[in-house]
């Protein structure tokens, strides 16, 4: 689905990532995870074309980034970002419908099948009733929610997200990550995610690429990369991790003063 | 459900037919306004006498003067909102307005240096027009990076921003020089070029095309615009050339800040309250608010000016001082509302 070769990231002097050979295919759940200033969200925006790779490329289904028209390339992948500003008073539905963008060449206004997806994958992010609302008004989950579903709105194979569920109440992030990880699943959908959640990241996902900051990385299957000793090394703190019963769950262990 | 779109389609069409017809009647009204009003059952005759081309009854004479400086009003007017509408896009910033770049100091700069030396008047245009480019060149070539990289990070805009805040303190700086070293004479007619003025405009017709080209053009990106408006960077991801879109409304809505400035002087507040109460009535997505901004501007240009020949008659108030001292309070009061 996407992949990388050789991909390297600097942010001023410092290399973040060097040399990624990185293989996503579909059907896959990726977690991105590492400290503050790993690069995640560098490599996230690099993914999605919003920033220029220091060196090595990333292909989509086999196609160099820089070889995609942006509109073609708009039906492919989908990017949520870690924050929005909202100037204008634009509402919900609209905000969603925005995202059908990439659907409409040159007609001026969105067909109705448009609007029943809009209204669908709001009902699926439980917001449909607040659809003519003012997105400056919303509260910062609400409005989660429905940046959330107007990436899905976009309909792409391949879902790229930044901290999905940031301001996420305990419900709503449990019930985003369990349809990301269904849609992945049953609709061959390929999700790249950054989270802070270990728990919650392992519960979903079936890969993690781990960032160490300094140039180095670890890809694989999460049985084999989300150990405790590894995750401790990449993240800077002891980490324990408790089986209870189907599920792993892991505790930063307390460092006595 | 399936009828939302429809919905939509019909409220589009609606508000503009409204628009169209308001325009319709201020055109009407500032034609029949003034020392001597000339009565509606006079316009149909007046209409086709000017039609054929030869004015000779005294109501025709005075709708053709009076037709002649509603329509450059509304010109200016319709200009002035697009470009506000543009550049309140450009900037994601609903209280951008089209001189807030600094492109309408340029011109009084360009304009003023030829008043204080007495050129004639089709080069005090030419002026104006040149320092409006001059500044517009300026502010691309410092800027650019900002404008070109779609993909600049969060706060990206300002740096454009803050340029054109600098350089039009420049501009204005050379202008209050100017002022203050103008002889008596020239100081009135410079003072009223700043404010803005539709009395001397002359007809023509490049407006006209600036105008007819940039709406083309903001209607073409209209859901480009939208989509810019609310993902800003991320619009890439979306398949919007958002470095293209903004360049290209930087240039259009530069364009036709200098086009309406060349011709009637830096009238203020239209870019600003104009767009502001069109997105407060109709929403803010563009396919709808680019030609109600378009007509609204227009309309309430032409009915300021009205106001502005007639109110303290025989003498004319210029233009800037009624769209000002309409246009302060009501953007206040918008602003509380919406805050409040």
């Amino acid at each position: 689905m996407i992949h990388t070769e050789q991909l390297s990231l600097h942010m001023g002097q410092r290399v973040l990532v060097r040399d990624l050979n990185w293989r996503v295919e579909g059907g896959q759940c990726w977690s991105i995870i590492g400290r503050n200033g790993a690069g995640k969200s560098t490599l996230l925006r690099t993914l999605a074309g919003l920033r220029q790779p220091d060196g090595g490329y990333v292909s989509i289904q086999g196609r160099a980034l820089s070889d995609w028209p942006l509109a073609e390339l708009a039906r492919q992948r989908a990017f949520l970002a870690q924050s929005r500003s909202d100037a204008f008073a634009y509402s919900v539905i609209e905000t969603v419908l925005s995202a059908r963008h990439p659907y409409h060449g040159n007609r001026y206004w969105e067909g109705s099948d448009d609007h029943a997806i809009a209204m669908n994958t709001l009902e699926s992010m439980e917001v449909a009733n607040l659809a003519q609302r003012d997105v400056r008004t919303l509260s910062g989950g609400e409005r989660q929610r429905v940046a959330i579903a107007a990436m899905l709105a976009q309909d792409t194979p391949l879902l790229l997200l930044d901290e999905p569920a940031n301001a996420l109440d305990l419900a709503h992030q449990v019930s985003v990550m369990s349809l990301l990880a269904r849609l992945c699943r049953e609709q061959n959908k390929t999700a790249v995610m950054v989270g802070h959640d270990l728990t919650l990241a392992h519960s979903v996902s079936t890969h993690a690429l781990l960032l160490m900051g300094d140039g180095r990385w670890l890809a694989g299957l999460t049985a084999g990369t989300m150990q405790a000793p590894v995750l401790s090394e990449y993240l800077g703190h002891p980490i324990e991790v408790i089986e209870h019963g189907a599920r792993r769950i892991f505790i930063p262990k307390e460092i006595s003063a | 459900m399936h009828s939302f779109s429809s919905n939509l389609r019909r409220r589009a069409i609606l508000t503009i037919t409204v628009l169209v017809l308001l325009t319709v009647a201020s055109l009407l009204f500032a034609g029949m306004t003034g020392s001597v009003s000339v009565a509606l059952s006079e316009i149909p005759s007046a209409v086709i006498e000017l039609l054929r081309g030869q004015p000779s009854s005294m109501a025709a004479t005075l709708l053709n003067l009076r037709l002649e400086r509603a329509l450059t009003a509304f010109v200016t007017g319709a200009s002035l909102s697009l470009a506000g509408v543009m550049m309140q896009a450009l900037l994601r910033n609903p209280l951008a307005d089209p001189y807030v770049l600094g492109i309408s100091s340029g011109a009084s700069v360009g304009a003023l240096a030829a008043l204080l030396f007495m050129c004639a008047a089709w080069m005090v245009d030419a002026a104006a027009f040149a320092g409006a480019v001059a500044v517009s060149m300026m502010l691309y070539l410092l800027a650019r990076r900002d404008l070109r990289s779609g993909t600049a990070a969060e706060g990206g805009a300002s740096l454009l921003l803050l340029t054109g805040v600098i350089l039009s303190a420049a501009c204005m700086a050379i202008v209050t020089l100017m002022l203050s070293i103008a002889p008596e004479s020239r100081l009135r007619s410079m003072v009223f070029w700043m404010i803005g003025d539709l009395s001397g405009a002359p007809v023509r017709w490049l407006p006209w095309v600036v105008l007819a080209g940039g709406a083309a053009f903001a209607l073409r990106s209209a859901r480009s615009m939208n989509v810019m408006a609310l993902h800003a960077e991320s619009a890439a991801t979306l398949g919007v050339r958002v470095g293209a879109l903004r360049k290209g409304l930087f240039f259009v809505s530069g364009l036709l800040t200098a086009s309406s400035v060349t011709s009637a002087g830096s009238i203020g507040f239209v870019g600003l309250i104009v767009p502001h109460a069109c997105r407060f009535a109709v929403g803010p997505d563009h396919r709808v608010l680019i030609p109600s901004a378009a007509l609204a501007g227009g309309a309430y240009l032409m009915l300021a000016d009205t106001l502005a020949r007639t109110v303290i008659a025989p003498l004319q108030l210029p233009v800037g001082v009624i769209t000002a001292l309409i246009g302060a309070p009501v953007f206040l009061y918008q602003l509380h509302r919406l805050r409040g």
